[in-house]
């Protein structure tokens, strides 16, 4: 079977662990991975395992996306190149994956409103932070049962997990989630809270959701929308688990969850990366599958200038 | 105890900062105000005030304050005629956004708070504090977690963020004098001289007074306890108590130790929901090396999942959790409750 060619720019944690789940995909291929440092850990796996790779950042894929014929792009740089690196590979018709906190494109959470970007043929969809990930699809179950006035979410994370470029940088992380919690999430407003511990063994990644309903919670309803959401999420990421809850207290509905990683590139404790690189390979899955069955077309398209 | 005569040591209060997790963040902000000002009056230099998880700490994780952080801050800072009035950060929890509000209500200093392996989340947070001109500390929260040589790392970070002074921060109250004594003496030795230290203790082992002198004997030159011990856990270190003994010792505070006593009697007391004291849950804190604040949320989650907050505490220990952790209180307590077949699991 054809399948659509893809690069991975940031050759960290998840640009690393993206290599794994693309080249698992039946309908993705990928083709180069971009680095900085020709040094880097991420560039060596990546030869290794058959890419093309280069350290001149994204000016070093530019004159071989049309050869190669690259139409998908995984971005997992940073909030601050990745406007740049969007804006250049839109131009040749490259549709971007966005793993940073950037957020330039429309927020997506696959089983939330995967659908609805890829029937519009976005050219840049943004998967928000790995916490949102984790989170987003239940505050959008309790959400899409009755009103949600506010959801809160904790993410605790295993230090060995997070990279340098999220440790300085933990605003920007707050601020696209919170704001994702409301967008699409649905909840009136939201708050999102990090916590990263240093335990040995490392802890799996876990996540509270925390949602204050618009009067009496309909119990029944909100565990029945709960634990079908969670069915959809462990379709792309198996070890997506609920360890306690859905917990009611007058109209507070707590869940809390588990996620364990597959084990690619980081052991299994590093669910919050699986979470993040699984819901981009899903993400860039629907839109091959569109473009393979000829249902969309990629267009270059020059973004909008940016403020 | 070497000599310590002559010693000139800055006092931050916390009883209305970490005060707050023991009063379930129920201080109004009158009684706010009327702390804060008799403390100026005693002399106390720094007084830190808001939500007990600092500014964004009011969360469902954390609890809901009586009034927003910009109330308390701007109310107490309209009356301060010689304190200046501190905040707590969290990376994580509290932005640079919030920071820039507490600055804008008169906040002048910050304590930039990491658990004590993370300090590399804190460096946006420590420059852009100093930007604002605050007195700017890199709080290194549950210390007993990292040894001396890590400590001393970490601090150099926050130290090469900004940060003017760094604390050794005793969350749990867990440590012994010669734990404090090490880990600030590890600090001292690749600090510049410029850069000041400091100490935070919780009195749940009784160790409070005893880890602030080790303290001060092994370079401390900032301690923050307070009044009445009213804090988390066990509480701080009891600030009246710490004067009386610095007077005795020849330490110098500038804080007028009577008037110190009065407050505390007089009107810290009187607020206090239970008495803050060691008790078989906060020693049990210090014991097992769990973070104060655990505490109450841990009798809540007992009382509702039947299951001894003792037990919740010393499993929290055993899993490692860290600050900021409080949701992982209800999540241990129900999973202890359907082990001991009190809770049944939802099903389908």
């Amino acid at each position: 079977m054809k399948k659509i060619r893809c690069a991975l720019i940031g050759s960290g944690n998840i640009g690393t662990d993206l290599i794994y789940k693309v080249q698992r995909s039946p309908v993705l291929e990928p083709v180069w991975m971009v680095g900085i440092d020709p040094e880097s850990e991420g560039l060596a796996r990546a030869r290794e395992m058959g890419l093309k790779t280069t350290a001149e950042g994204v000016d070093g894929l530019l004159p071989h996306v049309l050869e190669d014929n690259i139409q998908i792009a995984f971005d997992a740089t940073s909030a601050y190149v990745h406007a740049e690196n969007s804006r250049k590979l839109n131009e040749l018709g490259v549709m971007m994956i966005d793993l940073t906190p950037a957020a330039i494109g429309p927020l997506c959470v696959p089983p939330v409103n995967l659908k609805e970007h890829a029937d519009k043929v976005e050219m840049n969809v943004n998967m928000i932070s790995c916490a949102g990930q984790a989170t987003i699809p239940i505050v959008n179950a309790v959400s899409r049962v009755q009103g949600v006035e506010y959801a809160e979410i904790v993410a605790s994370l295993s230090s060995k997990s997070i990279g340098p470029g999220t440790r300085a940088n933990l605003d920007e992380f707050t601020f696209t989630t919170s704001n994702a919690i409301e967008i699409v999430g649905g909840a009136k407003k939201g708050k999102a809270l990090a916590i990263i511990n240093p335990a040995e063994p490392p802890m799996i990644m876990r996540n509270t959701i925390y949602c204050l309903t618009e009067g009496e919670p309909e119990r029944e309803n909100i565990i029945e929308s709960v634990l079908a959401m969670i069915k959809e999420v462990q379709k792309y990421v198996p070890g997506y688990k609920l360890v306690n809850g859905p917990d009611f207290d007058g109209n507070k509905v707590s869940v809390f969850m588990e996620v364990e990683g597959l084990g690619d590139y980081l052991p299994k404790y590093a669910g919050n990366l699986d979470i993040m690189t699984a819901a981009g390979t899903r993400t860039a899955e629907m839109f091959a599958e569109e473009i393979l069955a000829g249902k969309i077309q990629l267009k270059p398209s020059v973004a909008e200038a940016e403020v | 105890m070497s000599d310590l005569k002559g010693k000139k040591i800055i006092l931050h209060d916390m009883c209305l900062r970490d005060g707050m997790h023991a009063k379930k963040e129920q201080i109004t902000v009158e009684e706010m105000v009327k702390v804060a000002t008799a403390m100026d009056d005693a002399g106390v230099p720094y007084i830190q005030v808001t939500h007990g998880a600092g500014v964004g700490g009011n969360s469902l994780q954390h609890g809901f304050a009586l009034a927003s952080n910009e109330e308390y801050i701007s109310a107490v800072c309209e009356q301060m005629k010689q304190a200046v009035v501190s905040v707590l950060l969290l990376p994580g929890l509290g932005t640079m956004k919030e920071l820039k509000s507490a600055f804008d209500c008169g906040a002048r200093s910050v304590h930039v708070a990491t658990h004590c392996t993370e300090a590399d989340t804190s460096p946006q947070h420590i420059a852009f504090a100093r930007e604002l001109g605050m007195d700017t500390t890199g709080f290194l929260m549950m210390s007993h977690l990292n040894d001396a040589k890590g400590l001393a790392e970490q601090g150099k970070l926050m130290e090469s963020y900004g940060a003017h002074t760094v604390y050794i921060t005793d969350s749990a109250g867990y440590m012994l004098p010669e734990d404090v004594k090490e880990r600030i003496s590890a600090l001292r030795d690749v600090l510049n001289p410029e850069t000041e230290i400091g100490f935070h203790g919780h009195h749940n082992m009784g160790m409070g007074i005893a880890n602030s002198l080790a303290a001060i004997e092994a370079g401390a030159t900032r301690i923050d306890g307070s009044v009445a011990g009213l804090g988390a856990g066990a509480g701080n270190t009891p600030l009246e108590v710490f004067v009386a003994v610095c007077e005795r010792m020849g330490i110098e505070t500038g804080v007028d130790l009577f008037k110190l006593m009065d407050i505390a009697d007089d009107i810290i007391f009187p607020m206090m929901d239970h008495i803050v004291r060691v008790d078989k849950d906060s020693l049990t804190l210090g014991f097992a090396g769990v973070y104060s604040t655990f505490l109450l949320h841990a009798k809540r989650a007992s009382e509702r999942f039947g299951v001894p907050a003792r037990d919740i505490l010393v499993e929290l220990g055993r899993k490692k959790m860290i600050g900021g952790q409080e949701d992982m209180i209800l999540d241990t307590a129900m999973t202890m409750a359907k082990e001991r077949g009190l809770l049944k699991a939802v099903s389908r």
